[in-house]
């Protein structure tokens, strides 16, 4: 035994603790027993890893059975509570425990002033727990708890700020949009449980393996488009993909640690997890392939226009979830969660970094309100330079080389995938690094006195920089070869010259419009101004949902059910046998006289009207 | 003998519903408690009255028991019924029965 529990226990103890007692703690030991817990956790994982090594299969441990049952669809069902680790997950547990710990030391600085400092804590540790649930999961009913859980702590961390109606909004917005998703894993795993009879890893894929590659729409195929609307749900891809952006009302340490690096990229993970069930079915894997490109370029177009530092870098996070889903899309599993792994860096870096900007300007997110930022917080600067270089692919910094092998596989799969990718590479720079001339260069335009952050906020985001630039000679994939195989297609040098160049050019056009020529945009924008506005309205995609989905439900919800069936049915029948009784018995209470004479003059009424009736009917034979 | 058997039955039955007759009437448009007691002795001597008749007319000793019967329950009841009238005019000083329209004391 290797005790895997212990990694997920330890923050769900930092959670109790808080979470009951952190009220009445000092700020100090809600920071010990938060990060202690996230810092333990990562130790065990470490320990965990290094003593399973070389780690060539998974290690399952059982640790109860969770319920069984001997007749169902002719299979026995077995469901425990088991956890597994194999290299995907030992990927995944170090991404989640390694930058989990990060931010949560940067949160120290962030939300030092805020109110709830015990309960975002607990909640940052709840979230943990379930996440690392989710990456442990050794079969797909686990996996579903963590994924659940990490759901319910992005709803109650998006509106952490409860009392600001928009952050209570996109809080039920993320929660209601991921219902859908999860209504779709759920068939998937109904579906999966009737055709294997288990949902463990361990029998489902290996059987799974053994069948043909279906040539048609069949069962599996159907299982893996299931999965994959759980996976666009809590990927945020096309269609579900409207409740990132909102979800920006969180504190930015949520932004960062749920919504860029880790509670995101679940879906990634999950259909990476079921690489075995997507190769058996060819149509559900095209599927991810191009609900994963139109994402990348979709969000990407939309980002290029946004005034809102954090909002560029949230349809950032969509289009780079984009990129992954096009990676597993095209069989390249390997390449995709590396990239998981250093939009993990990078992006983490870009939030913690826009969140020491905005820290560092009290409170301003709105991009034309910064600017001149680079003297007055030069470690923000570099640091956020290191993440924006990486994600636009900057040779050999961590971007680089995951996005080449994703694009390369793409090539391989079909060039036009390719050349959507490198186009979206190039939006991807350009609205990166418009964020960053926007903040660090030119005048600053904005009134309150900035600030460079303090360590505490600094420190993580030094070591994230380290990581985006380095990350990139981690060699993931190779690593991950006894989980997903060899990849085949070796590195082609031409294509890999034209996607850095794709991002190159994104980042000299950005130079051009926002340092060199301010005014370009601006006379770009009133040229263009219809797409200007369709962008910056991003497709109006909200308004289309709120009236084609929202509108109807909510009419629907109001004539029908309430007013209809709730008053008028239900109520109705309730209220009129009632009021019916009142009449009936308004009539009847004048027989209760209280006068004697009347009573007699009743029974001998009554007496007369029954022998009548006696008499009549021929009764008395 | 012959001189009983020249009533006939009928006779004894008519003389029975004005007995019972008299009494429901009484009963229904008196308002004196006590003789609407005493209408009731009336309407249960009526009845007595077509027992026996129709027992001594088919040779069965059926009617002059049940007769017998009823004039015990007549007179528990009268025991009964004379003492909450006394309770009733004690608490209330009257014995109409229009005065006495109240559930409550």
């Amino acid at each position: 035994m290797h005790h895997f529990w212990l990694i997920p226990a330890l923050p769900l103890a930092g959670f109790l603790i808080n979470g009951i007692a952190g009220r009445r703690f000092s700020k100090t030991a809600v920071n010990v027993v938060a990060i202690g817990s996230v810092l333990l956790s990562f130790l065990w994982t470490v320990k965990t890893i290094l003593g399973l090594l070389p780690l060539e299969s998974a290690h399952v441990e059982q640790y109860f059975t969770w319920f069984e049952s001997d007749t169902m669809f002719g299979h026995g069902l077995r469901i425990g509570f088991d956890l597994a680790v194999d290299r995907l997950t030992a990927v995944m547990l170090m991404v989640v425990t390694g930058i989990g710990l990060l931010i949560h030391i940067y949160a120290i600085g962030y939300m030092w002033h805020e109110g709830g400092y015990y309960r975002f804590f607990a909640y940052m540790n709840l979230f943990m727990f379930f996440m690392l649930i989710l990456v442990l999961g050794a079969n797909f009913l686990v996996l579903f708890v963590g994924w659940e859980g990490v759901g319910l702590c992005s709803y109650l961390l998006i509106g952490f700020y409860f009392l600001k109606k928009s952050a209570s909004d996109a809080g039920k917005k993320a929660f209601i949009v991921n219902r859908i998703g999860d209504f779709g894993f759920s068939l998937g795993m109904f579906l999966i449980v009737v055709n294997f009879g288990s949902l463990d890893f361990a029998k489902v894929f290996p059987t799974v393996a053994q069948l043909p590659a279906e040539q048609g729409f069949g069962a599996l195929t159907l299982i893996g488009l299931l999965l994959l609307v759980g996976a666009c749900g809590k990927s945020a891809q096309i269609p579900l993909y409207v409740w990132l952006p909102d979800a920006m009302e969180g504190p930015t340490p949520v932004s960062a640690l749920i919504h860029a690096a880790t509670m995101v990229t679940a879906g990634v993970y999950m259909t990476a997890r079921a690489s075995v069930i997507y190769l058996h079915a060819p149509i559900a894997m095209e599927a991810v392939a191009w609900v994963g490109l139109a994402t990348a370029i979709f969000s990407a177009s939309i980002g290029l226009v946004q005034n809102d530092i954090k909002r560029v870098f949230a349809y950032s996070t969509v289009s780079q979830l984009g990129y992954m889903f096009l990676g597993v899309g095209v069989g390249a599993f390997s390449a995709g969660i590396f990239h998981l792994v250093t939009h993990a860096f990078f992006k983490a870096l870009l939030f913690l970094g826009a969140g020491s900007v905005i820290h560092a300007l009290g409170g301003e997110q709105d991009l034309r309100h910064m600017g001149g930022l680079r003297k007055s917080a030069p470690v923000t600067f570099l640091t956020l330079l290191a993440a924006a270089l990486a994600i636009s692919g900057f040779p050999f910094t961590s971007g680089f080389f995951s996005k080449d092998e994703i694009l390369v596989a793409a090539y391989h799969h079909s060039p036009a995938l390719f050349w959507v990718g490198v186009i979206t590479a190039g939006m991807t720079a350009f609205y990166v690094f418009r964020a960053i001339f926007l903040t660090f260069f030119g005048a600053y335009r904005g009134h309150h006195h900035p600030h460079e952050s303090p360590p505490v906020i600094l420190l993580p985001l030094v070591a994230l920089g380290v990581l985006s630039l380095a990350g990139g000679f981690l060699n993931v994939p190779g690593f991950l070869e006894p989980v997903f195989g060899r990849q085949e297609g070796g590195h082609d040098p031409s294509l890999v010259f034209i996607a850095t160049a794709s991002g190159l050019a994104g980042i000299a056009i950005a130079w051009l419009f926002y340092v060199a020529r301010p005014g370009l945009p601006d006379a770009l924008a009133r040229q263009f101004g219809r797409a200007y506005r369709l962008l910056y309205d991003k497709y109006r995609i909200d308004e289309v949902y709120d009236a084609l989905i929202v509108k109807p439900v909510v009419n629907g919800s109001r004539d029908l059910l309430w007013r209809g069936a709730d008053v008028g049915l239900i109520d109705g029948t309730a209220n009129g046998i009632g009021s019916v009784s009142r009449s009936v018995g308004g009539v009847l209470r004048y027989l209760q006289s209280g006068s004697i004479t009347s009573y007699a003059a009743w029974v001998l009424f009554g007496s007369i009207l029954a022998i009548l009736a006696i008499t009549v009917l021929g009764g008395a034979r | 003998m012959t001189s009983l058997t020249a009533v006939p039955l009928s006779w004894y039955l008519t003389l029975s519903v004005i007995l019972f007759v008299l009494g429901v009437t009484g009963f229904v448009i008196r308002r004196n408690l006590i003789t609407a007691f005493m209408c009731i002795e009336l309407m249960l001597n009526g009845v007595n009255l077509s027992f026996v008749a129709f027992s001594y007319e088919l040779k069965q000793v059926d009617g002059h028991i049940y007769s017998f019967f009823v004039m015990v329950v007549a007179a528990a009841e009268a025991a009964v019924g004379l003492a909450i009238i006394l309770a009733v005019f004690r608490s209330r000083q009257t014995l109409l029965s229009d005065e006495v329209n109240s559930m409550k004391l």
